[in-house]
């Protein structure tokens, strides 16, 4: 495994909400996936039923924190300062992936966007923007 | 019945029916005149920073999601259904661990078509937040859905590519 799958790798492992959410990632080089599975318990409205929109934004937020430390050593995990998320369709029962795309990484914030959809890349079900307090270990 | 049991009622189904809810524990400790004060009690399952064991953001913002719904709910004279359009979340500070977190949610304006919500998420004291938000929620979302409508393919062909537009 390299330096970056390990990374990620433990640093899902060792969150346990997480965990709770059974959030998992894949590495194509740099570019990651997060995937979330779908589970009975992630479910907000039983009645359509759709994946909970607090889930999909949790979900986003651990996708740019996953970015994150893919794109550098952390000293400590960084810590989210605002998150904007937009809902564009209900999330149905499949699984759902995102990508976080890193807009700017500075010395102590980073600006990342996320998209999150099911089957079609081309229609999201939910974006997301959020500001991170980072601390990049220096190299 | 009266609207403020009504409202209850619809947040005691909100919280004991919603799969995700019940899995965090969500309660209502009040609801009524379009205010909905929510709690998620603190366990280790729900840590977002191993290291801190503070709660994670991500429960945050679902008890913010969870605790808005509830307080358009109780803005509203008769049940219809909703769905979160956009929320904004400011972190001002880590929640303390070992404590449960509270959300008041405020749906301050009522449109024909949208609601505004304002809502503040602490753990002892209101005035010392952990998370303050912004939402705005679209009325009568699920016209003309039937329950289940979910499990059906959706309405755009799946072919479709290169086109965000709706």
């Amino acid at each position: 495994m390299s330096d970056i799958d390990t990374r990620l790798v433990s640093m899902l492992d060792s969150i346990p909400y997480a965990r709770f959410l059974g959030i998992k990632a894949e590495l194509a080089g740099d570019e990651m996936t997060a995937i979330l599975p779908f589970a009975q318990h992630i479910v907000g409205n039983p009645m359509l039923p759709a994946i909970h929109g607090g889930v999909l934004g949790a979900f986003m937020e651990m996708t740019a924190l996953a970015q994150l430390s893919v794109a550098a050593p952390m000293k400590r995990q960084p810590r989210t300062i605002d998150v904007s998320i937009e809902y564009l369709r209900s999330g149905r029962p499949l699984t759902t992936y995102a990508r976080a795309s890193i807009k700017k990484l500075g010395r102590r914030i980073a600006n990342v966007h996320v998209e999150a959809w099911q089957e079609t890349r081309s229609a999201p079900i939910a974006t997301m923007r959020g500001l991170f307090l980072v601390a990049p270990s220096e190299e | 019945m009266s609207d403020h049991e009504q409202t209850k009622l619809i947040a005691t189904a909100m919280n004991e029916g919603s799969p995700q809810a019940k899995a965090l524990g969500f309660t209502t400790l009040e609801i009524g005149d379009a205010v909905a004060i929510l709690k998620v009690p603190y366990r280790p399952e729900i840590v977002g920073d191993p290291e801190t064991g503070v709660i994670a953001g991500g429960v945050v913002t679902t008890l913010l999601d969870h605790a808005s719904g509830q307080a358009v709910h109780a803005a509203m004279e008769t049940f219809t259904s909703i769905a979160t359009l956009d929320l904004r979340i400011d972190y001002m500070r880590a929640a303390e661990p070992g404590l449960d977190v509270m959300a008041r949610a405020h749906c301050y304006k009522l449109t024909r078509s949208v609601a505004f919500v304002r809502a503040v998420a602490y753990d002892r004291d209101p005035e010392d937040p952990v998370a303050t938000a912004q939402a705005t929620f679209m009325l009568d979302s699920s016209a003309g859905k039937k329950p289940g409508a979910n499990l059906k393919p959706p309405r755009e062909p799946r072919t479709k590519t290169g086109d965000a537009g709706q």
